[in-house]
């Protein structure tokens, strides 16, 4: 009753802001005009651990809670690595086999990373952290009756924080070696933290002897790979030199998890209820989980102990406090048609374009660019294109007797369906012009791609002294020809050239882009079949090498070109090694240069190194380079500081909004109509009336009667 | 009774059983655990090693139904479809592949489902009961005819139509009520209405007819001549007499939904944004988490015998011949 009576003489603008709000509001009235970003999501979030999330669509969340020792500097292009907890970059040591430090250019047996932490930085408000009077934590153990009364995670009233140590980002990387965490990472990782896989085994062993999901203490296993130096610094260890290692250290994987919070979730009865590091992520980022519903809403709130951050300098905003927004509500919106039509009203601040929407959101202008329409532009509501760090490409199975192996007839052959499939043409039909045909295996803005006349792909193109241009298909059919297959047919047998595709597509809605391969091969007389199959099925050909011809893709994990190649290194193929090289192409000469280039530091030697291992799967192609993908998004005038940074995870924080903009736009959008309801209601009256009078005529009728 | 109660229950034992053992079957002949495991792991960099710990973690490196290389009775119970159906028939769904409750997601899910299913339920029931028995009264005349053109007209028309237009309409053109969402407690009435009555209209075609039909039946019978004879008026006829004797068609087709209302719509859920469980199995099948599709046909399995169940009792209390027995 009290709080009621506090909350009086808030009723007035209640009521107020309930008879402005458009009925067709979404959000509680009032909340539009606050610091709110609203967004959405359509498949719900299958990990929160960052030990074990591995996936685009679970990073747009913990991207934002937990805090990496590294970060991706949210203006600069080509990306580039910042410090965010730490105080300074990493600073590497190469040692030999007996420990003793050795030249970078040298033999080396291990690469030491020292990391310093930047002291102050505290974890956001949680139970696990809460103390009793005596300084025992509040909720370990766990009262069986107690817990048996919370239903929800909110109702652990009790929180608690503590400060950030170099020991929490330790502890998550004993964290990785966990099996029954299972991590995604951990059988990559063994080959490079130096005594990984024993304590794995060990923690494993450890998990046997008692309940499976019960509290280990991880620090107490023997784990040369990390050493905690003092209470801000840490070492890791890893085998021999790998300078892309950094850019794991800006991923999940490498956050601090707090001992407290494993020992927290790990009690009896916690997991029943999903009450989970997999489920409440803990973490020291701008915000929290403040409501994980992922049938309906994941709610990220504003950090209260969030450090000092601020805007980066190059910017109107710079210098400012991050974040610069309370919360940000994300809604579950499976479907595209409620999703674009929000967005519309105001109710979404941002969205992507799908293909459903795209001729009413964007025109292409007559240079080929792309533009909003002018209903859009009436709107204010603004476009950001970029081209993503990733690549879409027709792989051929290096091992297929047609079409696999280096020798000149098959390399001929792959040499001329690179040409012959025209992607300039599928990009414009299928992604409403949104990529750009591939030239390479490197996407644009990755160290060693290059741009011009220089980075065209000459076994496909040639320059017209402006731009690429596809080589006629007389040359795709003049390749054909010395390949052994004049007109589609094998010179040797009579036989109609006949090669397989399989693909995962299948069913109505992959007809017309199957159907244009068809066209695309018969072009040069050569038939297609097509073999449609599930991801199960697909997946297993894959492995198994019995796919001819298949579409991929990859999207990178950090910018670095080796994150591209090594999906063409040999020792790296998919049939027998179980790699990422699903084409299991393996050239040596490449792969010695790939073995080179993986150890050096970005620079005009590398470039150099890069420039050949290009060409050689040019003139290879064991891939035709399809396109790299470009990503179009739109967001409303009151939402700033939007500038897309497709490596960084942990962007909400640099997001503005103008909430009384927005909450004017919305109102103006979202005017109810209510005639349409009046002329229902005098429809049905008057309905009623020529009922009525056959009933009169009825009831007379039977009395006549 | 009683003893026709225990008797259904027994009867229910082996066809849930049953049901159980072709989910197993169904489920394994189109996914391995294997592919399971990857599906979980991800698509990148996941190892065999990591598989094998995935399946070890799951219980899922067990045989399916024989295990050879146990003895005795562990032949059959050391096995994936003993471990993983005991605990069904206890109710005890566990935890889904992903780690999350079952039974705690079901409880949640379960009511926005029941809060759209219900109203149209009931208000669809009575609107269609009503609407056929207009048709009835009039029967032969035009408003008949026109009543039964804009029923085929109604049903000829695709259920995704319906929402969209719904969806058009009163939140896009309109604005009346938001196009999606879904907030706990009094507050969700406003995202309620616009399914609701789109599932109304959609379902107004095909039940109305399906109830004029009886309703015509039950009017060319001698007990309504009878009626009629002894002076009672049509409208009395039509409610008193007709509508009672047409209670056992009308109660086979609606006693044995009511259970099901539970599982709620996936398509309106879909677009509506209903937190249901409408696509609750049909996610977990395309996730491959075979924790939820087996719990999830189990459920639906018992709902449907406690739909046939319920139906027959009611059988006894509109129509006092029928006994069980």
């Amino acid at each position: 009753m009290r709080s009621l009576l506090r909350l009086l003489p808030a009723f007035p603008a209640l009521l107020l802001a309930a008879c402005t709000e458009p009925p067709n509001n979404p959000y509680p009235a009032g909340q539009s005009r606050q610091s709110v970003l609203y967004s959405a999501f359509s498949e719900r979030p299958k990990h929160l651990d960052p030990a074990r999330s591995y996936s685009e669509n679970e990073y747009v969340f913990i991207g934002n809670i937990y805090e990496p020792a590294l970060q991706y500097h949210f203006l600069k292009r080509p990306y580039v690595l910042e410090p965010l907890t730490l105080t300074a970059m990493p600073q590497v040591r190469y040692l030999d086999a007996q420990g003793q430090q050795v030249r970078a250019d040298g033999p080396v047996s291990f690469s030491e990373y020292e990391l310093r932490l930047q002291p102050g930085i505290r974890y956001q408000p949680h139970p696990a952290f809460a103390k009793r009077p005596d300084g025992r934590p509040r909720y370990v153990p766990m009262d069986p009756a107690e817990l048996a009364d919370i239903e929800r995670f909110t109702q652990f009233h009790e929180t608690g924080t503590r400060e950030l140590t170099a020991a929490d980002y330790a502890f998550q990387i004993r964290r990785l070696a966990d099996p029954r965490v299972q991590s995604p990472l951990l059988g990559f990782m063994l080959d490079y933290i130096v005594g990984l896989e024993a304590l794995s085994q060990a923690i494993g062993e450890e998990a046997k002897r008692g309940a499976r999901e019960r509290f280990i203490d991880l620090e107490r296993f023997e784990f040369p790979g990390v050493t905690v130096v003092d209470r801000y610094t840490w070492r890791i260890r890893i085998h021999g030199k790998y300078p892309q290692f950094q850019y794991w250290l800006a991923m999940p994987f490498f956050a601090p998890v707090p001992r407290e919070a494993e020992r927290f979730y790990r009690q009896p009865g916690m997991a029943e209820k999903n009450f989970t590091l997999d489920w409440q992520p803990v973490g020291t980022g701008a915000y929290y989980l403040a409501e994980n519903d992922p049938n309906r809403v994941m709610l990220l709130r504003r950090n209260p102990h969030y450090h000092e951050d601020y805007f980066p300098a190059g910017h109107p905003d710079a210098g400012k406090r991050l974040p610069m927004v309370d919360e940000v509500i994300y809604s579950l919106e499976k479907e595209n048609v409620p999703y674009w039509n929000k967005f519309l009203q105001g109710y979404y601040d941002a969205s992507g374009v799908s293909s459903d929407s795209f001729d009413q959101a964007i025109r292409i202008g007559a240079d080929g660019n792309p533009d909003l329409t002018p209903d859009m532009r009436a709107r204010g509501i603004r476009l950001s294109t970029s081209v993503r760090t990733s690549n879409w490409y027709l792989g051929f199975n290096m091992l297929d007797p047609v079409l696999g192996g280096l020798a000149e007839r098959q390399r001929k052959l792959r040499q001329a369906l690179s040409i012959a499939l025209d992607f300039e043409e599928y990009i414009s039909i299928f992604l409403n012009g949104r990529g750009l045909p591939g030239q390479g295996p490197l996407p644009p803005g990755i160290f060693g791609a290059r741009e011009g006349k220089a980075g065209i792909n000459p076994v496909v193109y040639t320059w017209d002294g402006k731009q690429a241009r596809r080589r006629p298909l007389a040359d795709a059919r003049r390749l054909l020809a010395e390949a052994g297959y004049p007109g589609g047919r094998d010179a040797r047998t009579g036989e109609p050239l006949t090669l397989y595709l399989d693909t995962m597509d299948s069913g109505p809605e992959a007809k017309s882009r199957l159907d244009w391969y068809r066209k695309q091969f018969a072009r040069l007389d050569i038939q297609l079949v097509v073999r449609s199959t599930d991801y199960n099925r697909f997946q297993d050909k894959m492995r198994k090498g019995n796919a001819q011809m298949f579409e991929w893709g990859w999207n990178a994990d950090y910018p670095d070109p080796e994150n591209f190649l090594f999906l063409l290194y040999g020792p790296n193929r998919k049939v027998g090694n179980n790699g990422e090289n699903a084409a299991n192409y393996q050239n040596p000469a490449f792969d010695r240069l790939f073995e080179q280039i993986k150890e050096m530091e970005n620079g005009p030697a590398r470039q150099a190194l890069i420039d050949e291992m290009v060409h050689i799967v040019r003139e290879d192609a064991p891939w035709v380079f399809a396109y790299y993908p470009k990503s179009f998004a739109l967001r409303h005038g009151w939402v700033m500081n939007a500038e897309p940074n497709l490596m960084a995870h942990n962007q909400l924080k640099y997001r503005r909004v103008d909430g009384a903009a927005r909450a004017a736009y919305q109102q103006r959008w979202n005017r109810p109509v209510w005639w349409p309801l009046v002329l229902s209601l005098a429809l049905l009256v008057t309905a009623i009336w020529p009922v009525a009078a056959s009933y009169r005529k009825h009831l007379r009728a039977a009395a006549r009667a | 009774m009683l003893d026709y109660l225990v008797r259904r229950l027994l009867y229910a034992l082996p066809i849930l059983l049953g049901v159980n053992l072709l989910t197993f079957a169904l489920f394994f002949m189109v996914n391995t655990p294997d592919d399971m495991a990857r599906i979980h792991l991800g698509v990148k960099r996941v190892t065999p090693q990591a598989i094998e710990a995935w399946k070890a973690e799951h219980g899922y490196d067990r045989p399916l139904f024989i295990n050879t290389q146990a003895t005795g009775v562990d032949q059959v119970t050391d096995t994936l479809f003993v471990d993983k159906s005991l605990g069904l028939f206890a109710f005890d769904f566990g935890m889904a592949d992903d780690g999350r409750d079952i039974a705690r997601e079901i409880k949640t899910r379960m009511w926005p489902s029941l809060a759209i299913a219900l109203p149209t339920f009931l208000v669809g029931l009575l609107c269609y009961v009503s609407f056929a028995l207009l048709l009835t009264f009039f029967r032969g005349s035009a408003l008949d005819r026109g009543g039964v053109i804009l029923c085929v007209a109604l049903m000829s028309i695709s259920g995704l139509f319906y929402v969209i237009g719904g969806q058009y309409l009163m939140g896009k053109l309109w604005h009346w009520f938001p196009i999606s969402g879904w907030q706990p407690g009094l507050d969700a009435w406003k995202f309620l209405v616009m399914p609701v009555v789109v599932g109304l209209v959609a379902g107004i075609g095909d039940s109305t007819r399906f109830y004029r039909a009886l309703f015509l039946e039950e009017m060319g019978k001698d007990y309504v001549r009878t009626a009629r004879a002894k002076g009672l008026s049509d409208l009395r006829v039509l409610f008193r007499h007709v509508l009672g004797n047409a209670m056992i068609p009308i109660l086979t087709g609606v006693v044995v939904v009511i259970p099901r209302l539970f599982l709620g719509s996936l398509i309106i859920e879909s677009f509506f944004g209903i937190p249901g469980l409408g696509s609750y199995t049909i996610d977990a099948i395309q996730a491959q988490d075979f924790a939820i599709v087996r719990s999830m046909v189990f459920l639906g399995s018992v709902l449907y015998i406690v739909g046939l169940v319920l139906t027959d009792i009611s059988y006894t209390l509109v129509d006092p011949r029928v006994r069980l027995e």
